[in-house]
Formats: C-alpha cells, sequence, structure tokens
C-alpha cells in the first residue's frame, strides 16, 4: 500500500521501565497497520536476548513514585520517600522496585515486556541490532531472539528516510 | 433501530494500554469484512484509543456505550 505509514524507533535504553515505550509503540503501530522498525543499540541491546533481564533502578530515577501494589487504597497511595543512600547502598534494593513494578504492572493489567515484544514479531515489527554494539558488549547471536537482522547506522537511516515517525528512545 | 449483531465478542476488561487495542488487531484479523466484533474493556483510556485506532485503520466504530465503567465497542471491518 502506498500510503503506508512507516514508525522508526531507536531503543537505546535497556532498563525494565525505559524497556516498554519502544515496544508499546511498535506493536501499537502495526496493530495501526503501520510498518515499525526498532533498531536495538548501546544498552537497548539487550532487550532482543532471550530472556529479558531488565532491572529498573530508583537511585538513578528521582522523580520515580515509590508505591506498594498491595494493601489498602490508602496504603497503595503512599508515595514513600526512599533516600539516596539507602536506594543507592542497600544490597537487593534495584531488584525489590523491579519487583514491585512487574507486580503493580500485573495488577493493572499492563503487557510483560516479552509479552509485548512476541506481539511485536507476531504482528512484523522488525527488529534490528546495531552490530558495532554487539561486537563492543561482546553479544552473539545465539544469545537473541530468532527472527532478528543485523546492521548499522546506514541500514536504520535507509528506513528512516521514508518514515513519517521517527524516536530516540 | 434493530439490534446489531456480533459474529464475535472479545473481553478485554481489566487489560491496560496498549493490550485492548493488540487483541483487537487480532480479532478483527480473523473476521470476514462486514463482520462485527464487540469489545469491551475497563481501560478508560481506550475511549480515546478504539477511536484514533478504527481512524487510521479504516475499520468502523459502530458504537460506544459505557455502563458503570465498562466500555463496549462495535466495530465492522471493513
Amino acid at each position: 500500500m502506498a500510503d503506508t505509514k512507516k514508525l522508526a524507533i531507536i531503543a537505546s535504553q535497556g532498563s525494565l521501565d525505559w524497556a516498554y515505550p519502544p515496544f508499546i509503540l511498535a506493536s501499537t503501530a502495526a496493530a495501526m497497520d503501520m510498518e515499525a522498525v526498532i533498531f536495538f543499540t548501546f544498552y537497548g541491546l539487550p532487550l532482543l536476548k532471550k530472556e529479558i533481564e531488565a532491572k529498573v533502578s530508583p537511585h538513578s530515577n528521582p522523580a520515580m513514585p515509590m508505591k506498594m501494589p498491595f494493601g489498602s487504597k490508602e496504603f497503595q497511595s503512599i508515595n514513600w520517600p526512599i533516600p539516596n543512600i539507602i536506594s543507592g547502598n542497600v544490597p537487593g534494593f534495584d531488584n525489590m522496585a523491579t519487583m514491585l513494578m512487574k507486580e503493580t504492572f500485573k495488577k493493572k493489567g499492563v503487557a510483560t515486556i516479552e509479552q509485548l515484544r512476541g506481539m511485536c514479531q507476531e504482528f512484523g515489527v522488525r527488529f534490528i541490532a546495531c552490530q558495532m554494539t554487539m561486537e563492543v558488549f561482546g553479544f552473539e547471536k545465539e544469545e537473541f531472539i530468532d527472527g532478528v537482522e543485523y546492521g548499522g547506522a546506514a541500514t536504520f537511516l535507509e528506513y528512516a528516510a521514508d518514515a513519517n515517525i521517527s524516536l530516540f528512545i | 433501530m434493530s439490534e446489531i449483531v456480533s459474529q464475535m465478542e472479545l473481553n478485554c476488561e481489566g487489560l491496560n494500554c496498549p493490550l485492548p487495542i493488540l487483541k483487537t488487531k487480532k480479532a478483527i484479523d480473523s473476521l470476514n469484512s462486514g463482520e462485527i466484533l464487540k469489545m469491551t474493556a475497563t481501560d478508560p483510556g481506550s475511549v480515546s484509543d478504539m477511536a484514533s485506532w478504527a481512524k487510521r485503520t479504516g475499520h468502523e466504530l459502530v458504537s460506544h456505550t459505557e455502563v458503570s465503567n465498562i466500555h463496549t465497542f462495535l466495530i465492522r471491518k471493513k
């Protein structure tokens, strides 16, 4: 179709919170009959691994609300003031925050990253892995899911030159 | 006016953005042209999202009704 809209996304971040926007937007674009490409580079590259290990770090996200996914409505609405000295130094704090975020998302009916990534592939979204980042960080193709393309800046730009929407995330 | 009969029902209650849209897309793909999908959702954002989705894809949003925070959409496949 000549007037098919195109979405081009660069996914450069690999933490749990930043992993959502590329997959949400690309899957929705495909559901809206658009073409979509996600170019995974730098810290976004691990999002292509078979097992996604994305975590969230409250220490580096000062605006992130710290709320509990259980208890009464009043309890859940409390935004816990966690000093940086705790969020940055207590072992396992990021694991706990990640667990809380995943639990909250589940309770609110938000899809998991794996689910959204699967739907992207089902809907024909193209995933391109940055070859240079693979070399630099020492990733092997075997670590990634099937159906990934490999390329560099020119590969992305060739597609993005005709894209209606281009996002750097 | 006679009631519109749907050929398929899809329950997206309790699901949040973008799942109602993604599931609607999958459901509509399995229908034939002219058939009606009935989708229910509790995500308030789905009201605006369904309208945008329909506008973009060309499927017809026949109606939207809301009863006690449950939104019902009837969509006719193009």
